[in-house]
Parts: structure tokens; sequence; C-alpha cells
């Protein structure tokens, strides 16, 4: 096993691009050395990229914020802007793992993970996110909601590595909210989660939502018909009603250890009702 | 030993929150726990475990593995010895599998490398033939008649004819006339329940280091709850004579039963003779799930009547606990717990051990009762609910005290369950408001304690300082305990006082750390030693000072006269015997040995608020009170410690802990991912009250605490929970899917 420290990005993406054998990109590690150590892989390649420039940086770009790819949940959570901007992305991030893992973990590695129970990725996709690649053929920027192709499976070519994540800016009366169901309260996996983004007229009408679910389906997923039950209304019992429908008619879970579909789905549904609720709140609606 | 005859004294050591002597080396990594010891020349073990739950081993072929650079020795049973006890051999089949596999995680072979890369490579060399066969997990599953057969011809005389061979105990305990006491009745209720395998949980996976040289002579230094326990089971397995096998206990990073047998010193032992070099053997976490002690799971039926008033009229239960792969004895406790909190006229409790295919079980905290009281604290609650009852109240009424025939045979002395009930009664938790989805929960516990095999010596040293040595590993702060108890009775400050735990050829046999027998037999043994010490040091007084050795007494750390005619002399203290000790027949000491008993019951209840959420079903822990007899508590930190342990791991295995097996009879969570013991945050703070109603067997009072505190969680939350959800949960654990789904269908 090798472990290499390039100097720019470039020379990362060739390294990785170049490598024949299982390579693995290290930035938070919280993934990679878990699998290490549980011999679930053994790399022949490890690129660690967390000193590359932007990386650790958090900036503001157009009224909205870029992330870099190695930023900690934690730095994220210290962050007011971020905080004020997007705290469903900021609160799903601050769900992983237990407080000496906030202290690595990121953002990009929970996506590049390609679970479809990570949390910050319904958060991310409910917030629009777009993700920075720095591939062979130079730099690109794709939906998050485009990444993930499956369980532990991303659309993400060979030599490609995300930089950073980009958060919209936004505009008034607009908030976020993320909730996930776990058996305990901390370091858990999400049985199944919801992100919700609304964005709401001065008088409280839902101008435009985006729902996404995680945990409920090979990938997480945006679940456009959730969205577009919410919108026009001021979310009366009968829109989230609606809502907590199409939400329930999406999913697509597996029956596991962690939960059955039956459960999943059920939990899924009160799950994006109660993150709907949180982020309306947010916004400044009154219900 | 009984309780002396003034025991009411003012202690002067005893009941102090001293400073625990493990507390730096713990905190500051300088501890020294079963890894963490290391041999020039040492080689790394690893070993190969069987993917099947159940199957013949056709062959074993090693020669690829033993052709590797780097391997030095590979193992299988055939390298152990052949101890004619089955205990024994047991213990032998569960560290190497011996022509089948028993479970998901049975050890197969074992090989010893320079390295552990070399050692993974090798194991992926050995090439096991296997013939799988058909298996079975589930207790009830195993007892019908056509369940495939774990081992053949291990039932015992005690088992039903015509039931499965896996089948291989039962026993029967009570008194009375069943049927009459159903007849009097006003209500009966009669439930089944289920409770499945949890695992002791502890933090530090097991790990030794093992040396055998080829002139017959070990040495072993292990994580473990009892070294002598070791060296026995590694003499018999391994074919060495006890003397000449050292073992050593580190450190234990919680073993709460489970470290009271061996799953890796023989196999490390085998490895090393095999390579004459010294072999370090650690489990991975994944290994310590696999194939490690989890308790029982268990199938139980409770049946108990009730007059309208509150008066239990008769009660019977019948317990099916499935103890893996290999005949246990633990539903011999349960059936002997299930009621031993009641005075009843006529009860009966029937038992089944069971084999399957899962890994054998090892000791767990009070084995086999709280899956007992669950099921019959849980009919008690529903049927207080029933009648309208209120469920302390009901408890009070039906109270075992000192006099009361219990369930399984013996006449109860003073035992403290009614104070303790009464003590729950009168605390503020337990007529607090509740709140809409909250419940709250109640229940009583039991353990039985025990003494046993327990040997001390405490050393006068020159300096007047004391040396206690003893040998049970400290699992629950013994060590501090037994200081205090060496102090006190010495007369000295604790800070004089240090207790070591020795290896097994630098004192006499002691059982293994379990029963919550340390405080007890090692206090009663320490005391005995420090008053042996104490009239030999008399006695050299009375020789200094030319007087009766009757004229002497140990008052306050020192000999003075004593009685009319004993002269004036001014005290000597203990340093200053010891400081001359030279000139008065050379070094002091004192030592006790003994099979102690008289190690009293404990009895304690457990009060609990729980809040519901109907759309997740998942439960919350709002608030939870023990109150628990500690008969005297020696460190009021270290029973309150292991009051709140208990529960803790209670609220785990009532909510979320278990082993989930596939339908390929494969564990599915070993990891402490989807193995959910509670975390922090799952918690509220644990309050504890401490009752003392002194041991009569004991001369401080001192009773065991360790176990009873585990006893009553399950059926506490239980019964919060089912007064919370508005329906009764007779499965554990309450997981939110199970309690949603139970929710929905109470429509």
């Amino acid at each position: 096993m090798r472990y290499v420290k390039p100097e720019n990005l470039k020379d990362a993406s060739a390294l990785i691009g170049g490598e024949e054998g299982i390579s693995r990109i290290l930035a938070g590690g919280t993934d990679v050395l878990v699998q290490l150590k549980a011999e679930m892989v053994e790399p022949d390649l490890i690129v660690d990229v967390k000193h590359l420039d932007g990386m650790r940086e958090i900036v503001a770009e157009d009224g909205g914020y870029r992330i870099g790819a190695a930023v900690s949940g934690a730095e994220l959570g210290e962050h007011t802007g971020v905080k004020a901007l997007w705290p469903g992305v900021v609160e799903a991030m601050e769900l992983i793992g237990s407080t000496q893992v906030q202290g690595r973990a990121t953002m990009v590695g929970n996506l590049c993970n390609g679970s479809p129970a990570a949390d910050s990725v319904p958060a991310m996709v409910a917030a629009d996110a777009v993700a920075r690649i720095h591939g062979l053929a130079g730099e690109r920027d794709i939906p998050v909601l485009d990444i993930p192709t499956g369980p532990g499976r991303t659309s993400l070519a060979k030599g490609d590595i995300i930089t950073s994540v980009f958060l919209p800016a936004r505009p008034d009366h607009a908030s976020d909210a993320y909730l996930r169901f776990i058996p305990r309260t901390e370091m858990d996996i999400a049985v199944a989660s919801a992100g919700v983004s609304l964005e709401l007229d001065a008088d409280g009408t839902c101008r435009a939502a985006r729902v996404a679910l995680g945990a409920v389906a090979p990938t997480v997923v945006l679940v456009e018909a959730a969205g577009a039950a919410l919108v026009g209304t001021k979310l009366d019992d009968a829109a989230i009603a609606a809502m907590v429908q199409a939400a329930e008619a999406t999913c697509n879970p597996i029956s596991d250890k962690r939960g059955t579909v039956e459960y999943r789905t059920k939990t899924a549904g009160v799950l994006a009702k109660r993150a709907t609720l949180i982020a309306y709140a947010r916004a400044g609606g009154q219900k | 030993m009984p309780l002396d005859q003034n025991s009411k004294r003012d202690f002067k050591v005893i009941g102090k929150r001293v400073l625990r002597p493990d507390g730096i080396d713990k905190v500051t990594g300088k501890a020294m726990y079963g890894a963490d010891m290391t041999a020039p020349g040492m080689l790394v073990g690893r070993i190969l475990r069987s993917p099947h739950a159940h199957a013949r081993i056709v062959s074993i072929d090693t020669s690829a593995a033993e052709a590797l650079k780097g391997v030095k020795a590979i193992v299988i049973n055939a390298d152990l010895a052949n101890p004619e006890d089955e205990f024994f051999a047991d213990i032998r089949d569960n560290c190497l599998a011996r022509e089948k596999v028993l479970y998901d995680g049975h050890a197969v072979a074992a090989v010893a490398a320079v390295d552990k890369a070399t050692a993974k490579s090798a194991l992926r060399l050995i090439k096991v033939k296997y013939e799988v066969l058909p298996h079975v997990t589930d207790v009830d599953e195993a007892m019908k008649a056509d369940a495939p057969v774990v081992q053949e011809g291990r039932a015992d005389e005690s088992a039903p004819a015509g039931s499965s061979q896996n089948v291989t105990s039962h026993f029967e305990f009570g008194h009375g006339d069943l049927d009459a006491g159903f007849a009097k009745a006003d209500k009966i209720i009669e439930r089944s329940f289920k409770t499945a395998a949890t695992h002791q949980g502890y933090i530090e996976p097991h790990a030794c280091l093992a040396s055998l040289g080829s002139d017959g002579r070990g040495e072993l230094w292990c994580c473990t709850q009892g070294q002598y326990n070791v060296r026995t089971i590694c003499s018999e397995v391994c074919g060495i004579e006890a003397s000449q096998l050292r073992v050593t206990a580190s450190e234990i990073g919680g073993g709460f039963g489970g470290k009271t047998t061996c799953f890796i010193e023989p196999v490390a032992l085998a490895l090393s003779r095999k390579s004459g070099k010294p072999v370090k053997l650690v489990m991975t976490r994944e290994e310590v799930f696999r194939a490690t002690g989890p308790t029982v799971s268990s199938s139980t039926d409770v049946k108990i009547g009730m007059t309208s008033n509150g008066r239990i009229t008769a009660a019977q239960a019948k317990l099916r606990y499935q103890g893996g792969a290999f005949p246990c004895g633990t539903v011999e406790f349960g059936a002997q717990a299930a009621f031993a909190a009641y005075d009843l006229e006529a009860v009966q409790t029937l038992g089944w051990n069971v084999m399957t295919n899962r890994p054998k079980e090892a000791a767990y905290r009070a084995p086999g009762a709280p899956m007992a009281i669950f099921a019959v604290e849980s009919v008690v609650d529903e049927l207080c609910q029933e009648l309208g009852l209120d469920p302390l109240e009901t408890r009070l009424k039906n109270a075992a005290r000192k006099g009361t025939l219990s369930s399984y045979g013996p006449t109860f002395n003073d035992i403290g369950l009614v104070a303790t009930l009464e003590a729950a009664k009168a605390h503020p938790h337990y007529t607090a408001p509740l709140g809409e989805n909250q419940g709250r929960g109640l229940s009583c516990g039991f353990w039985f304690n025990f003494g046993g095999n327990t040997c001390v010596s405490l050393n006068i040293n020159p300096d007047g300082t004391v040396g206690v040595v003893e040998g049970n590993p400290d699992i629950g702060g013994s060590r501090a305990s037994i200081s205090m108890m060496a102090a006190e009775e010495l007369g000295i400050p604790y800070e004089k006082v240090r207790t070591v735990i020795t290896d097994t050829n630098s004192l006499g046999f002691n059982d293994v750390t379990d029963g919550s027998r340390v405080t007890f037999a090692v206090g009663l043994a320490t005391i005995k030693a420090a008053r042996a010490a104490i009239d030999n040091m008399c006695e050299r007084v009375a020789n200094i000072w030319g007087i009766d050795r009757d004229a002497v007494e140990w008052v306050d750390g020192a000999a003075q006269p004593a009685g009319p005619n004993a002269g004036s002399h001014p005290p000597m203290s203990l340093a200053e015997i010891a400081a001359v000790a030279d000139q008065t027949g050379g070094p002091i000491a004192g030592h006790h040995e003994v099979n102690a008993d008289g190690a009293g019951v404990s009895f304690g209840v457990h009060l609990c608020d729980t809040e519901v959420d109907p759309e997740t079903g998942a439960t919350k822990i709002l608030r939870y009170t023990v109150f628990q007899d500690a008969g005297r508590a020696v460190h009021p930190d270290y029973v309150e410690g292991q009051m709140q342990g208990g529960s803790v791991q209670g609220i785990g295995w009532a909510l979320n802990e278990e082993y989930i097996y596939g339908d390929d009879g494969r564990l599915q969570n070993a990891g402490f991912l989807d193995y959910r013991v509670p975390v922090a945050s799952d918690l509220p703070p644990i309050e504890t009250v401490i009752l003392e109603i002194p041991n009569p067997g004991h001369p401080y009072g001192v009773r065991g605490v360790g176990e009873t505190s585990i006893v009553p969680p399950l059926a506490a939350i239980a019964n919060a929970v089912s007064r919370a959800a508005g329906v009764r949960m007779t499965e554990l654990p309450i997981s939110p899917p199970k309690l949603l789904k139970a929710m929905s269908e109470r429509g």
C-alpha cells in the first residue's frame, strides 16, 4: 500500500487516474480508515488531498458559500455564515459520528462514500448543492444529486476528485432542515432521513420546496412531487398530508437489520413532515 | 463469619468516598491491559473462523499456510489435550472446533506468524472443507422434535423423554398447590415472553500473551476475571500441571461475567508450545461478538393469579433458555430467581436448557435472572393494571421478608426487599406527574450472591505501611474496598494500605471474580487476615511489656494496655511495632483462607419513566431511580456505579441490544454500530438510593452489589413503555419498529 501526498490537484488526479489497483482519496479519513481497519478494503494507493489549496476553506461566493472538500463537520458547525444561510445542511453534517469524528469528517467524503444513508447528502440535495470536480480533463460542476448512483457507487470517473461543494445564495424567507431517525441518540446510521428546503413569499405561502429522502432507496432521492405538494400552500394539513403521501410513494427501501420496508417508509414520511415544519418556522412561516 | 456484635460502630474508613487507587493509571493510559504486554521474539496469533452456522469439518489442509515464509505454527483441535471432564472438553472444543463447527464464528484453526500481515495471509491459505448441515438458532425451534441436532448425546437424565436432543437439562422448583391457588384468584393472566441474546459489551476485547517453553513451564498474561480459573482451564485443555503455568491477570476493561471462561488462552499456549516463541493473541471486536459469550436468549410463559385486593394466590413460570452450541445450566438460576421477591403459598417454576447453533453462552451479570424477572414482573404489572391496583402497594403486599419460604427452597434471613420498596414509595419519583405518551414502570429484582474460595495475605511493612495481596481481578473497585476494610480493621489511614492482585503462583487458589463475591468474600478474608496480624502484634507488644497477651488490646491502630492488671504503658502504634519487628520475631503478616458462605441475597427496586413517540416508536428514558440493599456500602461511589452500570446495561437490553441472525444462521451485527449499547446521550442521570440492611454473614454487613442492578431494568422499562404506549410489550428488545407495529395494531 502506497501513501502519497501530491503537491497539486493535477498530480492528485493523475495519480489516481493512473493507478491500476484499488485507490482511495484521503480527506477526513473517517470512512477510509475505518474500512482499512475492518479489513473491508486493502487499497494499493492512498492519495492525501486535505493539504491542497482551498481544501480546508469556506469561501463566500455569489451570495452563497463554497465549502472545501476537507472542511470538517466541526469547522462547518462553527461557521456562522453557513449556519445562518443553510442551517439544515450544517445540522445534517453535524449529526455524523461522534465529537471526535466531527473533527475530521467531511461533507464531500460523506458524499463520495456513496451510502444512501449518508446524513449530509439529503440536506445537500434539498439545498440543490453543486459539487466541483477536478478530473483528468480539468474542472467541472455537477449537482450533488447526480453524484451517487447506488450503494457505495458514484458517477465519478477515474481521476475525479471533488474539491468543493457550493451552497447557493438564498432569498429572504427561505430556510432548510434535516432530520434522521436512529434507534439511539447519536453515533448511528440513519434508518430513514429527510432534508427539506423551502422558499416562502412574505405572507408565508410556499414558493419553492425541495424534499430529499435518505436510506429509503439505493440512492438519496429528490421527491419532486413532495415539494410540489407544498408549493402554493401555507402548509395546511392537506398539503402536508399530500407531501407525506408523495414521500412515502417514492420510498423503495430494503428490509434489513436496521429497519423493515414498512417501518422505513412510514418513518421517512414522518421525518419529511417534521423537517418541513422546522424549515417553515426557520423561514419565518407562521402556523 | 458472622456480623460483628458491634456492627453499629462508627466506621472511620468504611462508607467514605476515598480516591480510587487505579484512577491515575487508567486516565493517563499507563494501566496495562491484556494487549499491552510484549515479549522478545513475540509472534502474532490469529484465528480462522467458521463462515457456517453448522457444518461437519471434512478436512483441514494447512500445508500451504505452513509453507508461507514467516509462519511459525498452526494449531487445530488435535493439538490440544484430552480432558476427561466434559466441562473442560467443551471449552476446548469451543476454543478450536472438533469434528463440527457449531456456530458462525466458531474457531477452526489458529496461526502464529512473525507479523499481522503474514498471519492474515496464512489464514487465507488454510483450506477447510465443510459439509454444511441444517442449523437452528431459535430456542423454541430448537426444542421441536425434528429440529437439527446441534450435538448428539449431550442431554442429562433430567431432560424430558421424547424431546429434541437439543434439550440438555430440566429444572423444577416450587411448593404448594397450584390448582387450589389459581382457583382462589379473581384474575388470572397468562402470557408468553421472549428476550434476545445480549452481549456483555465490555470495552476491552479478549487479549493474552502466552509463553510455553520446551521445559514445560508456562507464563500467561491475560485479561480475565480469574487467573486461577484460567490456569485450571488451560492446564486441562493444554495438558500442563497447574504449578507449571503461572497466570497473571492484566488490568481489565470490563467483564460482566463474560471473562469467567477462556476463548483464546489455550490456543495461544498451544501456538507458543509449537513455535517455541511467545505468542500474542488479541481478538477483534467482530470476533468478540461472534465467538465470545453472549447471554442466553429466552422464551417464557408466566401465569399468575391474584385476588381483587392484590394478593397473589398462585404463580407459575415455564422458562426455555438457549445457551448456544454447548450444554449450559443457566435456566436453573432463572427458575430460582423468577419469583424470589414474593411470599407465595403456591408457586412452580420449570426450566429447560437448550442448545442452538450460536456461540457458547458465557455468564452475564446475574446470569439467567433478568429475563425471568422481566416475564414475571410484566404479568404482575398487567394484573395491577387490570385490577386497578397500585403496583408498589401490590408488591409490598406480596413481598418476601425474613422467614419467607422462598420460591426456590431456602427460608430467607434478614433481607432488604420491604425496606427497598418502602424507600421507593417514599421517593418523590414515584408520585411525580407524567405527561402525554409517558408511562412509569416498576420492577423488583433479586440476586443470590456468592462467597467462595478466597485467600488473602496481609503484610505489615517495616515502615508501618501495609500491603494486601489478593487473587481476584478488580472489575468493580475491589482494590479500594479491600484497602478500606484493611485500614478500618487495623485502625490506620486508607492511604497507608496498598492492595495488589497477584499471580497464580504467589497466593493460594481463589475462585473467579463472579457472583458479586469479591467485596464480600475477599473483604471478609482481609478483615480476618488483619485480625490475625493484630493478634500477632499484640502478642509481641505483650512480650515487650512483659504482660499477658490478654492484657493487650488493639485500639485506633495501636496496642494498648487493657484491664486493671496490665500496668501503665504508652500505646505502641502499628508503625512503632513494625519498626522493631526484626527484634520481636521477624516480619509480621496475617493471612486467611476460607470457602466463604453467608454471602446474603440482595434485592433492588427500579423505577423508570419513559416517553414513546407514537409516530416513530422511539422510546426515551426520562427518569430512572435505583433502590438497592447494599448491606454495607464500603465505598458508596462504587456501589452507586454498580447500580447505575447495571441499569444502563438493562436499558440497552430492553430497548435495542440483540443478536440478529439471518436465515443463513450468520450473525448480522457483529459490531457496536448495529449492536446498540446505550450511548451517554441516550440516558438520563441514573439516580441511586442505597439501603443498608446489614448482611448477617459478614463482619461489617457487606452484601455483593454488582449483579442485582441488571435484574429489574428489563421489566421496569417494559412496564413503563407498555403503560406509555397502551399496549403490552412482551418481546425484547422493544426496538422502534416493534413498538410502532404494536401501537398501530392496538388501533
